[in-house]
């Protein structure tokens, strides 16, 4: 098996306020092999967001990546310079942006926002490349050549969302990560947008990160699923045997309570409330919620490894 | 026949100028009664008229065209005691758990307001005994929420302790507005509980408004399909989604993401548009343009809601072979039947 | 809006906000410099012939003496002390009346709104200097105005800038969730306005009072600078005018010019401090969120 191609390694990133420091991301490590589609799911407060920020090394004060490595192709991201990183972003890795509306230029035509970016990286194009570049995007993500004279208000929410898509493919980057890219829009035009970017990322080869709460979208796109909570990975597999075989508990809770056409007035949800990060809970984080646990959980913090070929978890269940 | 609690007439409504209109709902009737405890999902995407909706029968506004009854009377012409009464019977739970809150005032408020106004204690003691009981139905431990502030709370827990709200009020008609799509997947199923036991337990007639076809499926019994303002479809909700008649509720249940990987997204991929369909006058069945079936009469002539089976209504000349159900009377198919 | 601890919480604020600190700071200075040295020092060194003219500072007269025979120290004592009254007056009515139409207009919109939008119009186009000067010259006896009268009548133009400003955030206000839920509580738009909406708009209430009381003072110095206003009191803008009038410049009476242009200076940078701190608290840019 060749190097995966981003591994990240014991992360940590902490926001400091005034009461104390915020553990959103606290000691997280995974794999992103080739190629991959990778979910990265979790609810409100689970550190996805974080993560997305960390790894695009765009992490503001009072928050600040506390320890630990994000190696991108043997280069490790965290002690670049921001020249380098600044190099880096778009060229290796890019991320399509939750809310397109907020990202796209309001004033600028969408051709030169294609091309922007690239022009930043001291691409040299003429005219006609440019042009040729640009109709290329375009048709890849299934908009009409006329889009390219248009601007983004003219636009649907979903064909703005295609368009950071067409950014983000720009350079061919490795990785691109796709932070929550259709919470925004209707689910018809969510599967639209989602079937662009697995068509893409066949195409180009890409590896993708894909961050969200939605464990149906997740079902439908990705390859492999890890699922975080109150900043801590609690597991990571297959998406196939992450459905059939949950192991971790909070796994389970969060598949049996998804809606199924099968399951209709059943209702279960998780009891209890996510715990603070500022003060989380001793030993491990999910143990106040968890029906599983015992005395070691209330202890010590689980290790993350690998208990089964490709499945890692973080449970005293299957690593104690 | 009693009047019937909350009633759209024929209504019509129109945002914007004389240019640059957007029609939200187009001749739409429903009539709801404060006897039939069910629950209701009117479901659409954006710029369906599912909100427009809600938001006529809570008299936030009015209608440009038709009326907006409440027991018989318009709606935006109730005054004084009539107008205390539509409050006091019909309430609402929001889509946004933050927004609902007065950032300057503790989340006892949004509950000790009501109260307050509809006289439901007759002391501070009893008061406190109903909110904190209330609480408690949503799962919630008043020790926990009582005296904080919305930003000391979670959206979790501020958007249980609005359905407490409601619950609490007891009204004689609950009109929801995307209640669980701001809230994290775990809590959903609480919340649903919930409202699900607002309507078992107590016989309250709910209306469910959403865009997520999926938890309108779970939590209720009839359903109605809006796109652009008109009804494509409605109906019993079991019948309606593991069977859809309409080609665009086809189109919204193949999209349904389903968390089962065995279940991959159904067909109806040729939907995908290259060019935007312009919004104005259109003629016909409003989803004739996306439509793979359009016909020419589909073009030229809305659509009558046919009635393929006693309990469904569909509004496509496919089914023109049925029996016709004259719009106004769309409720009748949500009887107990 | 958050809320800190009472005192400890407001005393940290401070420390986050020092705009506001420095100008709450500097008010605090001129409030004291203008009534606690009151007890010391009489009123009657304001006017002339109370003392020896033409004196720079010195030991007997810190503040040195004008052309006339005023000592300079009580005359900007009370000068100030007038000035800000007079700012006060007219800054707490203009804010009054403008909390009153703004929130009316606001909220319920309809015809009065229809008519007041049109005042409110009107009186921006005019310039309200001009309107004052001649309001002011056409009262009977100018010469002897006291401080109240100068008061109201800058009032007439200090509603204006609030009821625009009030009338804008109450309008995108009352769309929000929280005065839905309000009125599905049974709350009349009266109970809305005072209890939902006013106090979510304190912080915009407290800017337009700072901004109508500078208003209120830059106006009352523009009159009294060019000789309309009470001749014979100590206002700060009185003073301006007799050092114009008797050539404190040619003469070389500078302690005459740089003190009362000291004092005008200190308050102008007062509210500009207190306006910049409470900006930030009522639109948090730099507010970090978890």
């Amino acid at each position: 098996m060749s190097e995966p191609v981003l591994q990240v390694k014991n992360l940590r990133v902490y926001y400091y306020v005034e009461a104390g420091a915020v553990k959103a991301v606290d000691d997280v490590s995974f794999d992103l092999d080739f190629g991959v589609k990778m979910g990265l799911v979790g609810e409100s407060g689970s550190g996805k967001s974080t993560m997305a920020l960390a790894l695009m090394r765009m992490i503001k004060p009072p928050g600040k990546i506390e320890s630990g490595q994000m190696i991108l192709d043997g280069v490790d991201l965290v002690g670049l310079t921001e020249e380098k990183m600044r190099q880096t972003r778009l060229r290796k890795l890019a991320m399509i942006p939750q809310g397109a509306m907020n990202a796209l230029n309001p004033v600028m035509r969408i051709d030169k926002q294609l091309v922007d970016g690239m022009l930043d990286h001291s691409v040299i194009m003429s005219k006609e490349e440019r042009k040729a570049r640009v109709a290329e995007l375009l048709e890849m993500v299934d908009l009409a050549p006329k889009v390219a004279m248009m601007y983004p208000h003219e636009l649907s929410g979903g064909m703005q969302q295609r368009v950071t898509v067409a950014q983000s493919i720009s350079m061919e980057p490795d990785v691109i990560i796709a932070d929550e890219p259709t919470s925004a829009l209707d689910v018809v035009i969510q599967r639209q947008v989602m079937e662009t970017i697995n068509r893409l990322q066949q195409k180009l080869g890409l590896s993708i990160i894909l961050i969200g709460h939605d464990m149906g979208l997740m079902a439908q796109t990705v390859d492999r699923l890890a699922v975080m909570y109150a900043g801590k990975m609690m597991e990571i597999g297959e998406t196939h045997s992450m459905f059939r075989s949950p192991l971790h508990p909070y796994t389970q809770l969060l598949i049996e309570s998804l809606p199924v056409l099968e399951n209709k007035g059943v209702f279960s949800g998780i009891p209890g409330i996510t715990p603070s990060l500022l003060n989380p809970p001793e030993g491990c984080v999910f143990h106040t919620r968890c029906p599983k646990a015992w005395d070691l959980c209330r202890e010590k913090i689980p290790e993350f490894a690998e208990v089964q070929s490709g499945r890692w978890i973080a449970c005293h269940l299957h690593t104690a | 026949m009693s009047t019937p609690l909350l009633e759209l007439r024929n209504v019509t409504k129109i945002f914007g100028g004389k240019t640059d209109y957007t029609v939200a709902l187009d001749d739409m009737t429903l009539v709801l009664d404060e006897y039939f405890p069910k629950i209701i999902a009117v479901v659409g995407e954006s710029g369906s008229g599912k909100t427009t909706t809600g938001m006529l029968l809570l008299g936030f506004y009015g209608p440009t065209i038709g009326q907006a009854l409440f027991r018989g009377c318009p709606i935006p012409e109730l005054k004084g005691a009539d107008l205390f009464q539509f409050r006091r019977e019909v309430q609402a739970v929001f889509q946004d758990p933050f927004a609902v809150y007065n950032p300057f005032y503790k989340v006892d408020n949004l509950l000790s307001i009501p109260i307050k106004n509809f006289k439901l204690a007759h002391s501070k003691a009893e008061a406190r005994e109903l909110m904190e009981d209330s609480l408690e139905r949503v799962g919630l431990r008043p020790e926990e929420t009582l005296g904080r502030y919305p930003h000391q709370l979670s959206g979790g827990q501020r958007q249980r302790i609005a359905v407490a709200r409601a619950l609490l009020l007891k009204p004689k008609f609950l009109i929801t507005d995307e209640p669980v799509s701001m809230v994290d997947a775990s809590l959903r199923s609480t919340i649903l509980k919930s409202i699900r036991a607002m309507n078992q337990e107590f016989g309250i007639p709910i209306l469910y408004i959403t865009h997520d076809l999926t938890t309108a499926y779970h939590i209720s019994d009839y359903i109605i399909i809006l796109y652009r303002g008109s009804v494509m479809e409605a109906g019993n909700v079991d019948s309606i989604i593991r069977d859809p008649n309409h080609p665009y509720t086809k189109l919204l249940v193949s999209s349904i993401p389903w968390p089962d990987p065995d279940l991959q997204w159904g067909g109806a991929e040729e939907m995908i548009q290259k060019s935007q369909v312009a919004f104005k006058a259109i003629t016909g069945c409003k989803f004739a343009p996306r439509c793979p079936y359009r016909m020419d009469i589909c073009d030229t002539k809305v659509p009558q809601l046919f009635r393929p089976q006693d309990n469904r209504v569909v509004a496509c000349y496919l089914y023109r072979d049925n029996e016709v159900l004259s719009r106004e009377e769309l409720s009748s198919v949500f009887a107990e039947a | 809006m958050q809320r800190g601890q009472g005192f400890r919480g407001f005393l940290n604020y401070i420390r986050r906000n020092p705009a506001f600190g420095g100008g709450l700071v500097l008010l605090l200075l001129l409030l004291l410099f203008s009534t606690v040295t009151t007890i010391f020092i009489p009123r009657e060194g304001a006017y002339p012939l109370a003392v020896m003219p033409r004196q720079a500072p010195s030991a007997e007269y810190p503040f040195g003496t004008d052309s006339v025979g005023r000592d300079l120290l009580p005359t900007l004592i009370y000068g100030t002390q007038m000035t800000l009254s007079i700012g006060m007056i007219a800054g707490v009515i203009g804010l009054g009346v403008g909390t009153v139409l703004g929130f009316m207009t606001g909220y319920f919109g309809g015809l009065f709104d229809t008519i007041v939008k049109f005042l409110v119009d009107v009186l921006m186009t005019i310039p309200s200097f001009l309107l004052l000067i001649i309001i002011a010259s056409s009262v009977p006896n100018p010469e002897e105005m006291g401080v109240v009268r100068m008061g109201l009548i800058l009032s007439i133009v200090a509603w204006v800038q609030p009821t625009r400003a009030i009338r804008a955030q109450v309008m995108s206000m009352r769309e929000r969730a929280f005065v839905m839920m309000a009125k599905l509580s049974g709350m009349s738009g009266m109970e809305i306005i005072i209890k939902e909406l006013m106090p979510n708009l304190m912080p915009y209430l407290a800017i337009s009072l700072a901004g109508a009381v500078n208003g209120g003072v830059l106006g009352s110095l523009g009159l009294q600078t060019l000789g309309i206003g009470n001749l014979r009191e100590p206002s700060l803008g009185m003073t301006i005018y007799w050092l114009r009038y008797y050539n404190a410049f040619l003469q070389g009476y500078w302690w005459w010019i740089v003190e009362p242009v000291t004092v005008i200076a200190a308050i102008f940078i007062a509210f500009l401090l207190l306006s910049i701190g409470l900006d930030e608290f009522a639109n948090p840019r730099t507010r970090r969120t978890v």
